[in-house]
C-alpha cells in the first residue's frame, strides 16, 4: 500500500513552531514532504506521505497542537458555469490557488497549488468549487 | 454649459446616433478629452453591480385550482412563502429558509437552499414543488394542494426588491481573536483579510450620488430584463462622506427598490447565494443608465476608483454591538490593488462583488440602448438626496 497522503494546516500562531520536528522525534514517522508553503498571513500548508507504527497517535499530537489534519483523497474542481468571478475565495484559500488576476479582477483557479484544503468549498457564495472523489 | 433633455437622448438612440459608453471608457474619454468635451459628446454613461442583495424577493399569483383555496401557508421546495394576501399570492423573500434546515446549531450553518434558489430555480424554468394549506372558507374549500409548478404555469410572477445596489459599503476586518462567518464573508482573526463590495467605478449609484438623474421610474438592467426604479431603497440615507480635514471621499447611504417581470429575467443574473454561517441570499445583477444631461452629472459620473471610498468597519465587536466610528476609509483603487493597511497592518483584500459581472452588465446595456432596444425614462420624481439629510433610527430595546 503506498503511503497516504495528508494536508496539514497550521494557523499564524504555530506555523513558526518545530512540529514537524517532534513527529518525526517522538513518533519515529517516516514522511515525504510533497508541498509546503508558508503564506504573508503566516499560515502554514503542508501535503505529507506519512508512514509508521505510530501513525494515529502522530495525527493526534497534530491535532493537539491545533494543526488541522486532512487526507487529500480528492480533487477541488471549478464549476465554471456557476463561478461569478466575485472574489470572495480568493483571501481565503491559503495557497493562493485561486487569485485575482488584475486589473480585470477574473477569479482564477491554479489547480496545481491547490492542496484540497477545500475552504473554498464552503466559503463560495454560489457553491461553485465541487470536491471530486 | 451645454444641456441635453431626456428627450433629445432618446431621438438620437432612436435614430441610432447616441454615443453611448460604459463608466470604465467615459473616465477614460473624461481623461483623453476634459471633461466638457466629454460631456458634450456622451449621451448615456452604463454602469453595473452584481452582488448578493438579500432584501429581494418575488410576488407570486399560482392562478385558482378547482376547487379554490385559500393558502394560508405556502412552501416552495419546502421554503415557506409570505401569504399574508390574496388567496393565492404569496411573496418568497431571498433570506427564507426551509423550517428543518439546521441553521446555525452546527455552526457555521451551510444554508445551502433558501429563497434565493427558489427565485433562481423559478426564473430558470426549472419545476418547482409547491405546497399550500388553507383552512377552508365558503367560497375558498379546498384544504390543501401539491402540485410541481414553472414559471411559465403561474399567472404573474413580479421581481419587488425593496433594498438594492447600495450606493456603498464597508470594508469589513476581524479585530476579535476567532473567526467569524458573517453578510461579508469568512473573515479570519486579528485583521487576516478585509472584504469589501460594490463595483467601485462601475456601481450605478456611486456615479450619481447626488441623484441628479435617479428615480421614480427610471428604466434599468434588472436581473438579466428590463426593470424600474419603483422607490428609494429601505435604509435609504444618502450622504458624502469626508475625512477628518473635511476631504470629500465619495458617497455612501443611497439605496434603490426596484422592480420588473421576472418571466423575462435569466438565472445568469439571479443567482441563489450562501454564505457559510450567516444564511441564504439571492445575487441581482442590476445597470442603471445615467443620461449624460450637463457637465455636473458627467463630472460624477467620471469618479474613479481613486475618487470613492468605503469605510474600513470590524465586524468582530463595532458592528454587532452598533458601536459608532471606524477604522479609516481606503478608496477602491486601494481595495482592488489586492492590500490595505490597517492600524499599521498589511491586510489582503477581496470582493464579493463581481466586477467582471459588473463590466458585462455595463457592456449588455450599452448594446441594448445602442441597438435601440432600450430607451431612457424621465423619473417622475427624483430620489431623496444627501440634501435631504436622511439619516438612520435607532430601535429600542
Amino acid at each position: 500500500m503506498s503511503p497516504r497522503k495528508i494536508v496539514l494546516r497550521f494557523g499564524p500562531e504555530i506555523s513558526d513552531k518545530p512540529i514537524i520536528y517532534r513527529l518525526v522525534k517522538d513518533y519515529d514517522l517516516v514522511m515525504n514532504i510533497v508541498k509546503a508553503n508558508v503564506n504573508p498571513q503566516k499560515e502554514g500548508i503542508m501535503v505529507l506521505e506519512l508512514t509508521g507504527d505510530n501513525y494515529e497517535q502522530g495525527l493526534k499530537y497534530l491535532r493537539e497542537q491545533g494543526v488541522t489534519v486532512q487526507a487529500l483523497t480528492h480533487e477541488v474542481v471549478r464549476n465554471e458555469q456557476r463561478c461569478t468571478m466575485c472574489g470572495a475565495c480568493t483571501a481565503i484559500c491559503p495557497t493562493g490557488a485561486l487569485y485575482l488576476d488584475r486589473p480585470g479582477m477574473e477569479v482564477r483557479f491554479d489547480g496545481d497549488s491547490c492542496v484540497v484544503c477545500q475552504l473554498c468549498v464552503k466559503a463560495c457564495p454560489v457553491r461553485a468549487m465541487e470536491v471530486k472523489l | 454649459m451645454s444641456e441635453k433633455t431626456y428627450q433629445e437622448i432618446n431621438a438620437r438612440i432612436r435614430s441610432g446616433k447616441a454615443v453611448v459608453v460604459t463608466a470604465e471608457e467615459f473616465i477614460d474619454i473624461v481623461r483623453e478629452k476634459g471633461l466638457a468635451r466629454a460631456s458634450r459628446e456622451v449621451d448615456v454613461v452604463t454602469t453595473g453591480t452584481f452582488a448578493p442583495m438579500c432584501s429581494s424577493g418575488a410576488f407570486l399569483n399560482f392562478g385558482h385550482p378547482a376547487p379554490r383555496i385559500k393558502m394560508h401557508r405556502v412552501w416552495l421546495n419546502n421554503v415557506p412563502a409570505y401569504t399574508g394576501i390574496a388567496a393565492v399570492d404569496a411573496y418568497i423573500g431571498a433570506t427564507e429558509l426551509p423550517e428543518d434546515d439546521p441553521l446555525n446549531s452546527n455552526h457555521p450553518g451551510e444554508f445551502r437552499y433558501g429563497g434565493g434558489h427558489v427565485i433562481e430555480d423559478l426564473v430558470a424554468g426549472r419545476p418547482v414543488r409547491l405546497k399550500a394549506v388553507g383552512y377552508g372558507t365558503d367560497c375558498y374549500p379546498r384544504r390543501e394542494i401539491e402540485t410541481t409548478i414553472t414559471i411559465h404555469d403561474i399567472n404573474e410572477a413580479i421581481l419587488f426588491n425593496p433594498r438594492n445596489a447600495y450606493q456603498n459599503y464597508n470594508c469589513a476586518v476581524n479585530l476579535s481573536n476567532r473567526t467569524i462567518y458573517t453578510y461579508m464573508g469568512i473573515l479570519k482573526p486579528n485583521l487576516g483579510n478585509a472584504h469589501y463590495s460594490t463595483s467601485g467605478q462601475l456601481s450605478p449609484l456611486l456615479k450619481d450620488p447626488h441623484f441628479k438623474t435617479i428615480g421614480i421610474g427610471t428604466r434599468i438592467f434588472l436581473g438579466g430584463g428590463i426593470g424600474y426604479v419603483a422607490w428609494h431603497g429601505t435604509q435609504h440615507f444618502p450622504a458624502i462622506q469626508t475625512d477628518a480635514s473635511g476631504k470629500e471621499l465619495g458617497p455612501a447611504g443611497g439605496t434603490l427598490a426596484v422592480i420588473g417581470d421576472l418571466k423575462q429575467m435569466s438565472p445568469r443574473w439571479l443567482m441563489g447565494t450562501s454564505y457559510l454561517g450567516y444564511g441564504a441570499t439571492l445575487s441581482v445583477g442590476i445597470g442603471v443608465p445615467i443620461p449624460i444631461l450637463n457637465e455636473e452629472i458627467a463630472r460624477y459620473a467620471a469618479a474613479t476608483d481613486a475618487d470613492l471610498y468605503a469605510p474600513i468597519v470590524d465586524y468582530g465587536e463595532a458592528y454587532p454591538n452598533r458601536k459608532p466610528g471606524n477604522l479609516g476609509y481606503v478608496s477602491y483603487a486601494q481595495l482592488k490593488s489586492g492590500k490595505i493597511v490597517v492600524q499599521g497592518k498589511e491586510v489582503p483584500t477581496a470582493p464579493l462583488s463581481s466586477y467582471p459581472r459588473a463590466r458585462e452588465i455595463a457592456g449588455i446595456l450599452k448594446e441594448w440602448i445602442q441597438k435601440g432596444e432600450f430607451f431612457l425614462s424621465e423619473p417622475v420624481k427624483l430620489l431623496p438626496s444627501p440634501a435631504d439629510g436622511l439619516t438612520g433610527k435607532v430601535l429600542k430595546g
